[in-house]
């Protein structure tokens, strides 16, 4: 089964079928899609750390403040065009990782996770009092959307309008870092950070440098998190503190927890189920926390796996006739 | 700057550390006892302040000694609560990853606080100090009221009540037992079940108490519990995780660090503590007084 599901391109076929929402939905799905494509590459990027390289980073909304701030200032106060701005996001994201990764891979386990706690909230406390650069705690409203209105010439296109149109480049773009990060995990250098997930003290003897690896991973997924801060703060409309806030860094994980840190596509499943879930219970209810509070209760102590570990216990069992897989 | 604007800052900062260091003394016995980083700490902060409320709305305000009930009340309410909590819930969580147990915390953090909401409102809602504490003094040409006196009195206290416990009765010697290794403990015919309760138990005392006395001083408000408990976790890990006598120092710690870094860098003072806190970790990951775990 494993085999011949991973046979299957399937970060094409997700493309594919994404690509018809604006065509068939209605403009306010499209705009749920756009967030749950943003939010996917979040989750995704920080399971990299969490589930592939065994990294419990609490902090990891520090990488997709600095993406939505860089993409946010180039754009609105500098000017800067999309295709120059959203690279450079990705990389001031990647920088920060590095400088503090450098530091973090240092500690283990709690105390790893209390310094990326550490230098998130230094993030935030700098987004929040900063006032000529990040706009302090009023934020950076108005950011502009990209120079996409030449999508409306394209056949078939023509009745979309500016928030369709952001879709599918937020689409294309998201696809493309996926696709990297399936790449990245399935190359020799992510079984690396899977051996050292396992047993790191094992990697180090057969001579993996585990720090080294550790902060190749750190970075790398500082990028993507920077991608996907930059998508937000144009999705948004404005780049605020509050998305730099420790308490984002545990929404990430909870999305990434309930997809099933053990799968490629776990944390997207996550983002998209929490993110819809999210819409239509804050329709009737202003205790959202609360649900999402009991869900993760559940979620803990009954399917540790979240929906990807459920799935595939379902389908074992239906298969070999037994429980554990 | 002159010596008596110097000294306001100082006790400021005295009090400041003397409020947090009830708050993450308890912090920092969970950890230290059942290794679990507790994000609903800051929440049983914020309800023993809302339970304070509560209790003076029921005995009314003019009765005599409200405040001490109050008090009082904050406290063995939210101790019941973290038992219930612990008994029903958290023990499943030991020994499991630390991941879970962060997120486990944190869960109890969107519910507590959710379920504050729901009972008391989002108004902020204040109780007056106790009468007694009304008045205050001059020291140095700086005013201190007698509240913030009585404050930074009862912190060393509650310190030096919890290290007798820890340290000098035999209830303190299972619990450093446990701290050390539960299996062997258990082995030994201990009741390690109910003492890990027992211990969560005073550490929820505590968080209420601070959530108590801090009313007099700060409006009660939702959010209170997030904003807390990451200033908890820098002075527990200042000091160093699970070490008793370095969380009082990290507060101390901490607080001027919070009161000096307005004067230097002024609207920075949220930069300096968690920039205090990644030098120490970098330096130091086990903190001024904690010992490197293995």
């Amino acid at each position: 089964m494993r085999s011949l599901a991973s046979r299957i391109p399937w970060t094409l076929i997700v493309f594919l079928i994404a690509l018809w929402v604006p065509f068939f939905g209605s403009r306010y799905e499209t705009f749920i899609a756009t967030q749950i494509l943003i939010y996917a590459l979040f989750a995704m990027s920080l399971n990299l750390l969490l589930g592939v390289t065994g990294l419990v980073s609490f902090g990891h909304v520090a990488y997709f403040g600095i993406g939505s701030y860089v993409c946010g200032i180039l754009m609105k106060t500098l000017g800067v065009p999309f295709f120059i701005a959203f690279p450079a996001a990705g990389l001031g994201a990647g920088l920060f990782a590095l400088v503090f990764g450098y530091f973090c891979v240092r500690l283990t386990k709690i105390y790893f996770a209390m310094l990326t706690l550490a230098f998130s909230q230094i993030v935030w406390a700098i987004c929040f009092k900063w006032n000529d650069v990040t706009g302090g705690d009023q934020g950076l409203p108005d950011v502009p959307f990209p120079d996409i209105g030449w999508m409306s010439s394209l056949p078939g296109f023509g009745h979309f309008r500016i928030g369709e149109e952001f879709y599918f480049l937020v689409l294309i773009l998201v696809m493309l870092c996926v696709a990297v990060l399936h790449r990245l995990e399935r190359s020799p250098f992510g079984r690396v950070l899977t051996t050292i997930r396992e047993n790191p003290e094992r990697a180090a003897f057969i001579g993996v440098n585990v720090r080294a690896y550790e902060l190749a991973a750190f970075t790398a997924a500082g990028v993507f998190a920077g991608f996907s801060g930059a998508l937000f703060g144009i999705f948004n409309r404005g780049v605020f503190a509050d998305y730099v806030f420790w308490s984002k860094s545990a929404d990430v994980m909870i999305m990434t927890i309930l997809g099933g840190m053990n799968h490629f596509w776990g944390p997207a499943i996550g983002a998209a189920v929490l993110t819809i879930l999210n819409q239509q219970i804050t329709s009737y209810t202003e205790y959202w926390p609360f649900v999402l509070g009991t869900i993760l209760v559940l979620l803990l102590f009954v399917f540790p796996g979240g929906i990807m570990g459920a799935l595939d216990a379902g389908w074992s069992r239906l298969r070999y006739g037994r429980g554990d897989a | 700057m002159t010596a008596s604007s110097l000294f306001g800052q100082f006790m400021g900062g005295l009090t400041a550390a003397m409020f947090l260091f009830l708050i993450a003394s308890g912090l920092s016995l969970i950890f230290g006892v059942l290794r679990v980083l507790n994000f609903a700490h800051g929440s049983f902060y914020m309800l023993g302040a809302y339970m304070a409320w509560q209790v003076v709305r029921w005995v009314t305000a003019t009765m005599p000694g409200h405040f001490w009930l109050a008090a009082l009340g904050a406290a063995l309410g939210v101790a019941i609560l973290g038992g219930v909590i612990e008994r029903l819930l958290f023990r499943y969580l030991y020994g499991r990853e630390e991941l879970y147990q962060l997120l486990f915390t944190y869960a109890l953090v969107l519910i507590l606080g959710d379920a504050a909401k729901y009972t008391w409102g989002t108004e902020q809602l204040s109780v007056s100090r106790p009468s007694i504490l009304n008045g205050s003094f001059e020291v140095f040409g700086t005013i201190v009221p007698d509240y913030n006196l009585f404050i930074i009195v009862i912190g060393p206290l509650i310190a030096l009540g919890v290290w007798t416990m820890l340290t000098r009765t035999g209830l303190g010697r299972m619990v450093r037992a446990a701290a050390l290794d539960r299996e062997m403990l258990d082995a030994l015919g201990a009741n390690v079940g109910w003492l890990y309760t027992g211990m969560f138990m005073l550490s929820a005392a505590l968080a209420g108490l601070a959530g108590a006395l801090v009313t007099p001083i700060q409006g009660i408000v939702p959010g209170m519990d997030v904003e807390i408990i990451v200033q908890a976790f820098i002075v527990v890990v200042i000091g160093g995780l699970g070490s008793f006598w370095g969380t009082f120092w990290g507060s101390m710690l901490y607080g001027q660090v919070l009161s000096f870094g307005i004067l230097i860098f002024p609207g920075f003072s949220l930069f300096s503590v968690f920039a205090l806190m990644a030098v120490i970790l970098i330096l130091r990951p086990w903190g001024l007084f904690g010992r490197p775990i293995r």
